[in-house]
C-alpha cells in the first residue's frame, strides 16, 4: 500500500543528478514539489556517481530513488544504479527517472527495472502521483 | 551487557555493523515504531561511548561545510564518524528538503563515515524529537565522534545542549554588532565559538567581540569559551578548532563534570519521555472520555477556569495510576 502523504511516516525520496551534466533546474523544480506534497526529499544534486546515489539511499533509507539526467549517459548509468541496488540487497528500492531519454531507450530502460520515466511534457502532478504509488512500503 | 545473541535482531544487525539495518533501525525510531522500542532498550548499555559533538548557528554560516572538514580531520585520525545533519520540515505539507548531503561530500565511499538527514518533524528548539536517540544507534554501531548538525538556528534553539557534551557555535563576520553577544540563548550554549568565513573582512573584529564576550566569564562549571577563526571553505583553522573541541572533552572529564553533565540530560530524558507518554495518555481520554469532554465544554463556557481543570484532570490521573 502506497502510504498518504499526511502518515505520521512521511515518504523519504532521494533526488541525484548521475553523471556530468550541470543543468539541475529540473530536479530542484521536482524535489520541491515532493517537498510540497509532504515529502522528505534527500536532495544531493549534481555529478553523482551510481555507487555515490545507491550509498545514499541505504543510509537515508529512502523509499524511493528519482534521478534527473540529461547528459545522454542515461543507458550507461540509469542500469548501473539499479544493478549496484540489486548488490547490495537493495532492490525493492524503486527507481524512477527524467529527463530528455529518447522512447527506444526508455523502454529498454523499464525492461531493466527503471519503474517510470518523465521527459519534458511531464506535469509535477503526475510525478507526485507517481512517487506516491511507487514509493516502497515500509515493513 | 547483554550477550549479542539476546539482542532483538534489528539491534543485533546494527552491532553486527550492517549498515541497512542501521538505516532501517533509525528510520523505525524516527517514525516512533513501538518495536524499535525493544531495540533501543537492547542496546542502551552499549552506548555511552561516542562523543557528541553539537554544530549549531544561524543558517548560511557553513556548518555543512565544516563538517566536511572535520571528517577529513576524524578520518585522517583513524577515528570513525557518525553525522546526523537536521534541516526543518515545512509546517504546511510535513514535507523536506534535506540538503546537507551536498556539502558534506566527505561521507560518500568511506565505510567508517555513517551520515543521515532528518527532518525535524515539527519539533521545535534546532533538532528533531529522535536525534538523541539516533545518536545512540550511532554510537552502538561503532562510530568515535558523533557529529550534530542543527538546522539553521535562531536565538531560542539551544536544544543541542541536552544532546551534546561540547557544542560549537558557528557564526561569521557582520551578523550584528556586539551587543547581540550579550543576548540570552544561542551565545550562551558555545563551548567552542567558530568564526567561520574568516577570510572575510570583519572577521577580526567579530573574534575580537566573541573573545571579550567569552572572557566576561559567564557561570559555566568553569569553562571559558574558545573562539576560533576558521575558513571551512579553505580548510584553514579547521585543526585548532578540534584541539579546542579536545581541550572542552579533557576539561569534562576532571572533577566528575562529564558524569555531572550525563546526568542532568539524563534526567531531562526520562521526565521528557514521562511527559511524552501522559500528554498522549491525557489527550486520548479528553478524546474518548465523556467526563472529560464536559470538564472542556465547562472550561470552554468559563464555568470553571483552566487552572482548576487541570488540577482534577492530575488528581484523577494519580488515582488511577
Amino acid at each position: 500500500m502506497p502510504r498518504a502523504a499526511t502518515a505520521p511516516s512521511p515518504i523519504r525520496v532521494l533526488i541525484a543528478k548521475p553523471g556530468l551534466d550541470g543543468h539541475d533546474r529540473g530536479a530542484k523544480v521536482v524535489a520541491r514539489a515532493l517537498r510540497d506534497a509532504g515529502m522528505e526529499v534527500i536532495y544531493v544534486g549534481l555529478r553523482q556517481t551510481p555507487d555515490d546515489i545507491v550509498r545514499s539511499a541505504i543510509e537515508e533509507d529512502v523509499d524511493l530513488i528519482g534521478l534527473s539526467i540529461l547528459s545522454g549517459a542515461h543507458m550507461a548509468l540509469l542500469p548501473r544504479v539499479v544493478k549496484l541496488l540489486k548488490a547490495r540487497k537493495a532492490s525493492d528500492i524503486p527507481v524512477f527517472a527524467g529527463g530528455i531519454i529518447p522512447d527506444e531507450d526508455a523502454r529498454s530502460l523499464r525492461r531493466v527495472g527503471i519503474k517510470a520515466i518523465f521527459g519534458p511534457g511531464a506535469t509535477l502532478e503526475e510525478i507526485v502521483t507517481t512517487a506516491r504509488r511507487l514509493a516502497r512500503p515500509r515493513s | 551487557m547483554s550477550p549479542v545473541l539476546r539482542l532483538p535482531p534489528a539491534a543485533r544487525a546494527v552491532v553486527a555493523g550492517d549498515r541497512r539495518a542501521l538505516a532501517r533501525l533509525i528510520s523505525a525510531v524516527e517514525d516512533r515504531d513501538p518495536a524499535a522500542v525493544a531495540s533501543l532498550k537492547a542496546l542502551y548499555a552499549r552506548t555511552g561511548r561516542a562523543r557528541i559533538i553539537g554544530i549549531t548557528g544561524p543558517l548560511g554560516v557553513g556548518k555543512s561545510t565544516l563538517i566536511n572538514r572535520l571528517i577529513e580531520l576524524l578520518r585522517a585520525r583513524g577515528l570513525k564518524v557518525g553525522v546526523v545533519a537536521i534541516d526543518p520540515s515545512s509546517p504546511f505539507s510535513g514535507g523536506s528538503v534535506l540538503g546537507d548531503r551536498i556539502r558534506i561530500e566527505k561521507a560518500q565511499g568511506d565505510d567508517g563515515v555513517f551520515l543521515r538527514s532528518m527532518a525535524s518533524r515539527g519539533h521545535a528548539g534546532g533538532v528533531a524529537s529522535a536525534t538523541r536517540e539516533v545518536c545512540r544507534l550511532l554510537d552502538a554501531f561503532g562510530m568515535d565522534i558523533i557529529l550534530v548538525e542543527t538546522v539553521g538556528s535562531g536565538q531560542v534553539d539551544v536544544e543541542i545542549r541536552d544532546i551534546a557534551s561540547t557544542s560549537i557555535v558557528v557564526l561569521v563576520p557582520h551578523l550584528g554588532d556586539e551587543v547581540q553577544t550579550l543576548k540570552a540563548g544561542l551565545f550562551e550554549i558555545a563551548e567552542v565559538f567558530c568564526v567561520n568565513k574568516s577570510d572575510l573582512p570583519g572577521a577580526e573584529t567579530a573574534t575580537r567581540d566573541l573573545s571579550e564576550l567569552a572572557a566576561l566569564g559567564t557561570d559555566r562549571d568553569g569553562w571559558r569559551p574558545t573562539v576560533v577563526p576558521v575558513s571551512a571553505q579553505a580548510g584553514t583553522g579547521v585543526e585548532t578548532l578540534w584541539a579546542a573541541v579536545e581541550a572542552h572533552e579533557t576539561f569534562l572529564n576532571a572533577d566528575g563534570r562529564r558524569d555531572r553533565g550525563e546526568r542532568r540530560r539524563l534526567a531531562e530524558e526520562v521526565v521528557g519521555l514521562v511527559r511524552e507518554r501522559v500528554g498522549r495518555e491525557l489527550t486520548g481520554s479528553m478524546d474518548r472520555d465523556r467526563d472529560m469532554g464536559s470538564l472542556l465544554d465547562r472550561v470552554a463556557a468559563r464555568a470553571i477556569d483552566p487552572h482548576s481543570a487541570a488540577d482534577r484532570l492530575y488528581r484523577e490521573l494519580r488515582r488511577s495510576g
